[in-house]
């Protein structure tokens, strides 16, 4: 079962402290695989918030190609984080050329785009780059979208910590999320590192999805370019939250109705009764099975953790006013914030959605048998 | 055999029947119960002469022959009479002094089933033994990497979909705009076949009404029954239990007559409609009730003269295809019970069900499709139908559901599978297979007579004369003297029993793969099966 840790802070934090807490948890990680996310950006990248930043991993060969085709339609590199890694990696990394992390400027035929416009050609580059590099294998791509790093690894946390030296001062989020992976019946895959991450939703999740076939085949025929790869069994859960909000027109609240509907007398006494039965019917392929807990980043820099209808995951989430966090287990929170009120920590239960919102004052809990707050 | 017998080219012996009584002499008691009972009347009382022969041993006695007679039982051998194997002789003999063996090698009756140019027609089932959902494998097993789940302790929602299911974001834009939304009903995903009114005997079918709605209303299994050709009894038209029925239109439209004039005095609406074109058992034939089987009753119902044969086009004759056919009968359908009622159609197993379903994703109103694969059963049918027409479910679903998931469409129509389902007494494991092939739920019919009422029948021709009205069990007859035999108390009784077990075993597939929350249709990565061609047929793993 994969560790996750997730952590909202007031002030930009160093990558390092999200790993130190999967660091504590590491008896549920087997090394297969380790993934940041990083938002709400400090450091050199805060004055850039609109700029598109492309995050991945290239060979020498690969970096050349996408700058052909970055400047080819028109986008010009602003800044660059240059990670420089020492010639051996630690046991079990492979050995890479480049991690990336560079923001762009927009080409100039952008500027009266609508921002739904730019969000669907950011997905479309990103994975004609991705197709571009699983061809000739040179290019890993994670992620093209503004105020948003993404970095992955095959190996321990703390050692790709130190090997990619993520305690740089210029390297710090206000939003970070870590996972560190336990493969189960996967292979050993980049693209299977969680958090995943789709146009300004990104999840990450423990435990197997035992409905994950039929969910895959249902998000690949919503004609979306961007519900594809599936490495990992996890990665339509974000693509399911992706679904929700942006073309449901649903919010973050219905997120746990879609997939994991009330049963049938429940949804008869809920004040919303009539159209959660139709998105239960209309959604019935997305219902996952457990067992899971997925946390979650919004593009509002909400963070939130659901758990499967089963609740056979462990997840907890805790914190102080300025700075909140979301783990799997209690020892991670305790690593990270241990000046907390442990008596306010709070395990979601299966009906609980946990939200702390961009002011990060408090953790709100929605339960599936309140009113929906959005209506679409 | 008499010895006078005259000798023909379809003079058989007791060699040449596939099925011979053997009898035995010292346990009989000639009580005749065994000749009485069987329906083709294969057995009598028969009188043989026995001659006795002593050799005369000692020097001074003379050898002699002493004749005497005795009484016992005699195998009629004209094709008419030929035994069928129920075993109802067997049933009924106090003694077990008699029962029917299978021939060693293949029977040359077959060759005289045609008697005045009359084809072989009975009842029953295609007769070849077996088929590949037996040979399915449940191979993703939840284990260590997630705990798999209790069967017995988990909470668990067995519910299917029935009826069209818009697109989520066509469905809350209606909602929000007070559009129409098409009717759905959440139903048990193990629905009894459509077997009509007239095929069954009136017990079997207040047995099976009694057990749905006690499954209904006493166990929270919302189980569904389908009607198929001829209507239904008027007091049940009339009566709540209607919303467990799902009435079916067929290609004669029998009993609609009863139907429509019941629509004003109906409490509750069906359940839903279900348009059939098509059978498995006898793909390309209409339904067939034989003038055995129309007594008064079903003939008051159906509308029809007592005493003829009820044979229903192959198609229905207002419709010339299937986008017509669409156009008129689904939408009229829907309109009878003011949009409130699904509608779907059935139509057999065949190469061309992609091109049906595909005219069903762009019309609006369809709510769902049946394929009934060449294993389904029938109360009647030609012969040569059953065995050799139709097409094997397992691949026909396959395709059907990844047609529907190649246009998003899989939650949208919801795929009823039919056919051979639980043949081997697998009901469970061949239904889950399906499902996770994709089928929304399965309709099932000769398990269930065989489960919940005794059928005889097998898929090795025993028995198998559903067509004529004689079953040795009642289940398919119209005679009260042989319907009497079955208590509809017990039937419904049986059928609960099976529907229950059913859901425990369900539970006992779906658990150990980690799901429960919803039944995992098209969950096609959690199957196997130890034959390449198979599996790549499926599009499921091979695994030996």
């Amino acid at each position: 079962m994969c560790r996750l840790f997730a952590m909202s802070s007031a002030e930009p934090l160093s990558p390092i402290v999200a790993l130190e807490a999967l660091d504590v948890m590491r008896e549920g990680h087997d090394g297969s695989g380790v993934g940041l996310f990083l938002r709400d950006l400090g450091g050199p990248f805060e004055e850039m918030k609109d700029a598109p930043i492309l995050s991945g991993i290239f060979t020498e060969k690969g970096l050349k190609r996408l700058d052909a085709y970055m400047m080819n339609i028109g986008f010009m590199t602003k800044y660059k984080l240059s990670i420089k890694v020492p010639k051996t990696p630690p046991p079990g990394v492979p050995k890479r050329d480049v991690y990336l992390v560079r923001a762009y400027e927009y080409p100039e035929e952008w500027e009266n785009l609508s921002f739904d416009q730019i969000a669907e050609r950011l997905v479309r580059i990103r994975l004609e780059l991705r197709a571009m590099g699983e061809a000739e294998k040179d290019m890993i791509v994670f992620s093209f979208w503004p105020d948003v790093i993404m970095i992955k690894e095959i190996g321990e946390p703390i050692q790709i910590a130190e090997h990619l030296k993520l305690d740089r001062k210029e390297l710090k989020a206000r939003i970070l999320m870590a996972q560190g992976r336990q493969n189960t019946n996967y292979a050993i895959n980049l693209y299977a590192c969680h958090p995943f991450f789709l146009q300004g939703y990104s999840t990450m999740t423990n435990g197997e999805n035992t409905a994950f076939v039929p969910i895959r085949e249902f998000l690949q025929s919503r004609n979306f370019p961007g519900y594809t790869g599936y490495q990992s069994d996890s990665e339509v859960f974000t693509h399911i939250l992706h679904y929700t909000i942006t073309r449901l027109g649903l919010g973050i609240e219905a997120y746990k109705h879609v997939i994991t509907p009330l049963r049938d007398e429940d949804i008869a006494r809920h004040p919303d009764g009539p159209m959660l039965q139709q998105i239960k019917h209309g959604c019935r392929r997305l219902i996952i099975d457990g067992p899971n807990c997925v946390i979650g980043s919004l593009p509002d820099h909400s963070l939130f953790m659901v758990q499967d209808r089963k609740k056979l995951r462990p997840g907890v989430v805790g914190g102080k006013p300025g700075c909140f966090a979301f783990s799997s287990e209690i020892c991670g929170l305790d690593a990270a914030i241990p000046d907390r009120d442990k008596s306010r920590d709070f395990q979601p239960m299966y009906l609980d959605t946990a939200i702390v919102g961009p002011e990060r004052q408090e953790v709100t809990i929605c339960r599936q048998t309140s009113p929906l707050v959005h209506r679409p | 055999m008499p010895s006078n017998i005259p000798i023909g080219p379809s003079t058989l012996s007791t060699f040449d029947l596939p099925w011979q009584i053997l009898w035995d002499k010292d346990r009989c008691t000639l009580c005749g119960q065994c000749t009485a009972v069987c329906p083709v009347h294969a057995i009598e009382l028969g009188v043989f002469r026995k001659r006795t022969v002593d050799p005369a041993w000692g020097s001074g006695s003379k050898p002699s022959t002493s004749f005497s007679l005795y009484y016992g039982i005699r195998q009629k051998t004209a094709p008419a009479n030929a035994c069928v194997g129920c075993a109802m002789c067997t049933l009924v003999c106090p003694n077990d002094a008699i029962r029917p063996l299978r021939a060693e090698e293949d029977d040359k009756l077959r060759f005289h089933r045609n008697q005045g140019g009359q084809a072989r027609n009975r009842g029953g089932r295609r007769n070849v033994p077996g088929t590949v959902l037996d040979r399915i494998k449940f191979i993703r097993i939840s284990m260590l990497t997630d705990p798999a789940l209790d069967a017995g302790r988990h909470e668990f929602e067995i519910r299917t979909l029935l009826g069209r299911v818009l697109d989520p974001e066509d469905n809350l834009k209606f909602l929000n705009q007070n559009g129409w939304i098409p009717p759905v009903r959440e139903i048990y995903p193990l629905v009894i076949g459509s077997m009509s009114f007239g095929a069954l005997s009136p017990t079997m079918w207040e047995g099976l009404q009694m057990g749905v709605a006690y499954l209904n209303e006493q166990m929270g299994m919302p189980v569904r029954m389908c009607t198929g050709e001829g209507g239904c009894p008027p007091r049940l038209l009339r009566s709540r239990f209607l919303k467990y029925v799902i009435l079916q239109i067929a290609s004669g439209y029998f009993g609609w007559d009863e139907i429509i004039h019941a629509l004003p005095h109906m409490k509750e609406d069906p359940c839903a409609i279900e348009i059939k074109y098509g059978q498995g058992a006898k793909p390309g034939d209409g339904g067939l009730l034989m003038w055995y089987k129309v007594n008064k009753l079903i003939a008051a119902i159906r509308g029809v003269p007592p005493g003829v044969s009820l044979p229903s086009p192959p198609t229905h004759q207002t419709q010339y295809s299937i986008e017509e056919s669409v156009a008129k009968m689904i939408q009229s359908m829907y309109m009878a019970w003011g949009f409130r009622v699904p509608v779907y159609p059935k139509i057999s197993a065949t190469s061309t069900a992609l091109a049906v379903l595909n005219n069903l994703v762009r019309n609006p109103y369809a709510g769902g499709l049946g394929i009934d694969g060449e294993d389904g059963g029938t109360g009647a049918a030609y012969n040569v139908s059953m065995n050799h027409m139709g097409h094997p479910i397992a691949s026909n679903i396959r395709d059907a559901y990844l047609t529907l998931v190649q246009s998003g469409k899989q939650n949208e129509i919801p795929l009823i599978a039919g056919g051979g389902i639980g043949k081997s007494g697998n009901l469970a494991a061949n239904a889950a297979a399906l499902i996770m092939l994709g089928a929304s739920a399965v309709q099932v019919g000769k398990s269930i007579m065989q489960a919940a009422a005794g059928c005889l029948g097998s898929e090795t021709d025993r028995c198998n004369i559903c067509n004529i009205g004689q079953c040795p069990k009642g289940i398919t007859s119209q005679d009260p003297r042989l319907y009497r035999r079955l208590d509809p108390e017990k039937v419904a009784e049986r059928l609960v029993d099976v529907y229950v077990s059913f859901d425990t075993e369900l539970k006992k597939i779906i658990a150990p793969l980690g799901r429960s929350t919803a039944l995992p249709i098209g969950m096609s990565d959690a199957l196997g099966i130890d034959d390449r061609d198979v599996a790549e047929r499926l599009h499921i793993q091979y695994v030996v």
